[in-house]
């Protein structure tokens, strides 16, 4: 497929503001129980802040993928059968359920929902964190779903697809999670930074399991199939015009193999080894420099990563257009 | 349950593009506004079709056979890019089967052509909406032509007939007919997306004679030669009268 930078950016954008937003509700979470120090309200807003303006990002990035962007507002019709409507319903929902988090803590209006004497688990807060949590994995479901559910593109056809989405999501969101902590909350740090640190190699070992499997596909489509002629030996001569179509620019990613696998090894190199490697220094030398860097590196890598997803998947229209 | 489709012999198939052309004219020429035609006579033209004609060749020369293959979008029963619309500009008719996009609807995301495994949606680039065969919807239900001229663009303009115009659902028609009993068969049906149209296979006509059919068994002379000659006598010609 045509990698589109208006899909890679709305993908590898909603999917760090995901985790961002993940890591400031798992460190409400540890601090409502006491196993992490209270963090003031503007670290909790903040952070809000920061994961709306990456989702609204991506947003606006979705939007030149579009051919009439002005009636956008109709694709949440289809959300009985389209995976695609799913996501224009659910981002919005959590963009949505991001703001008012944000906005109850920067006006530090969290009552106890259950009477003043209840557990913190009852705190309004931490309820929209919540709904969030739930909105924000429905989120990377949906995104995931778009490209599995399309049985035909084989690289794509698998559960490993939607959960690459969500782990790269998490991981990202927080490497972006230990940075910003070493401005507001640096006793934080290491919590966000360990956790990174975690997800990203988990995600490397489903990365490189759907690498593998990549790897070993077997097409079930031919051109035996395609045009139906039982022939070990057929060859393209035309494909119907002189010049190319959309069919020729869509599905193809138009570069050389070598190209293809040289992204490959930037992207393994740019999200797992180096990132981890920087936030590991940061850590220990309490360096914001380093830590902003294993951010910028890892998220520069996914772009790289969602490059090599599109490009990798190939189309079974493809056998129809081998030579002009 | 009505399912209009096209049933294209491959055997018959002459690969003139007749049928892209006159499809490209009436489909751009309608009230959906033109078809995008980029640079049609520069360098690296470019522009949206419903139809393609395409040439492949089969087998190793000398021994090798052209085949001409047309391809449209195939109206699947099932059409996968139907459910991932997210808009539902993209449907299909319940009265005849034919798949459609509503260009009012259409937001232009080109997720709708990712799902056809066979490449038959192609975006108009000028309207930036998505662009699909439609059976000529807008002519074979037009009461204002003749009842022949009822037919998609595509099927008139055909100079060998080797497109048929019918409902593949009623056992009856031309195109169920020529389905049975020439082998017609689906594209890739490895996805279960059950194209309605079909495409009839490359026949070879061949006469198969068997060994004893070279020597004539009624041969009295069990060996080939002139006929033995006929008495000189008169015939029964000469002798009647009638």
């Amino acid at each position: 497929m045509h990698p589109a930078f208006s899909v890679i950016f709305l993908t590898t954008l909603i999917g760090t503001a995901q985790g961002l937003f993940l890591a400031l509700v798992t460190a409400q979470t540890y601090g409502a129980i006491g196993a992490l120090p209270d963090q003031n309200l503007y670290f909790y807003s903040f952070g809000s802040l920061i994961a709306l303006a990456l989702l609204v990002a991506g947003l606006v990035a979705s939007f030149f993928h579009l051919g009439h962007p002005e009636r956008a507002w109709r694709s949440a019709a289809m959300w009985r059968t389209s995976w695609l409507s799913r996501e224009v319903i659910a981002l919005p929902a959590f963009m949505g359920t991001v703001f008012v988090y944000g906005l109850l803590h920067y006006m530090d209006w969290n009552p106890n929902l259950f009477g003043p004497n209840a557990p913190p688990e009852g705190e309004l807060t931490f309820l929209v964190g919540l709904v969030g949590v739930f909105l924000c994995f429905a989120l990377f479901v949906c995104t995931g779903m778009i490209y599995a559910c399309i049985k035909f593109l084989q690289e794509w056809n698998t559960p490993l697809t939607p959960l690459n989405y969500t782990l790269f999501g998490i991981a990202s969101g927080f490497t972006l999670a230990t940075a910003f902590s070493a401005f507001y909350a640096p006793q934080l740090v290491a919590f966000f930074g360990y956790w990174a640190i975690t997800f990203t190699v988990v995600v490397f070992l489903t990365r490189a399991a759907s690498l593998i499997r990549n790897k070993r596909i077997k097409y079930r489509s031919s051109i035996r199939s395609a045009i139906g002629v039982r022939h070990g030996q057929i060859q393209q001569k035309s494909q119907g015009s002189m010049g190319g179509s959309f069919n020729t620019r869509e599905y193809f990613h138009g570069k050389t193999a070598v190209f293809l696998k040289s992204i490959k090894w930037i992207f393994l190199v740019l999200v797992f080894p180096v990132p981890v490697l920087l936030l590991l220094a940061g850590i220990n030398t309490g360096s914001t420099v380093l830590l902003l860097l294993a951010f910028i590196v890892q998220y520069a890598g996914l772009i790289a990563e969602r490059w090599f997803f599109f490009a990798q998947a190939n189309h079974p229209q493809n056998l129809y257009y081998q030579t002009i | 349950m009505t399912q209009l489709a096209l049933v294209i012999d491959l055997n018959v198939c002459v690969g003139c593009h007749a049928c892209v052309t006159s499809c490209k004219q009436w489909n751009t020429s309608g009230a959906a506004g033109s078809l995008m035609d980029d640079n049609p006579y520069g360098k690296d033209p470019t522009g949206t079709f419903f139809n393609r004609v395409q040439t492949y060749e089969v087998g190793e020369f000398p021994l090798t056979e052209t085949v001409h293959f047309p391809k449209s979008c195939l109206h699947c029963e099932d059409p996968p890019c139907v459910p991932v619309c997210p808009t539902g500009a993209s449907y299909k008719r319940e009265e005849d089967g034919i798949v459609l996009v509503d260009y009012d609807k259409c937001i232009g995301c080109k997720y709708c052509s990712w799902a056809c495994p066979y490449g038959a949606r192609e975006i108009d680039e000028k309207q930036k909406v998505m662009k699909k065969c439609t059976l000529c919807v807008d002519r074979i239900y037009d009461e204002t032509l003749p009842e022949a001229e009822r037919k998609p663009a595509c099927v008139l303009a055909c100079p060998t007939s080797a497109r048929l115009f019918g409902d593949v659902h009623d056992p009856e028609s031309e195109v169920s007919i020529a389905i049975m009993e020439e082998g017609g068969y689906p594209l890739m049906p490895e996805w279960g997306t059950q194209p309605a149209n079909h495409y009839l296979p490359r026949r070879k006509t061949r006469i198969k004679i068997h060994e004893d059919e070279l020597t004539r068994v009624d041969n009295p002379l069990k060996k080939e030669g002139h006929l033995p000659e006929t008495d000189d006598g008169p015939f029964l010609e000469d002798s009647t009268s009638w």
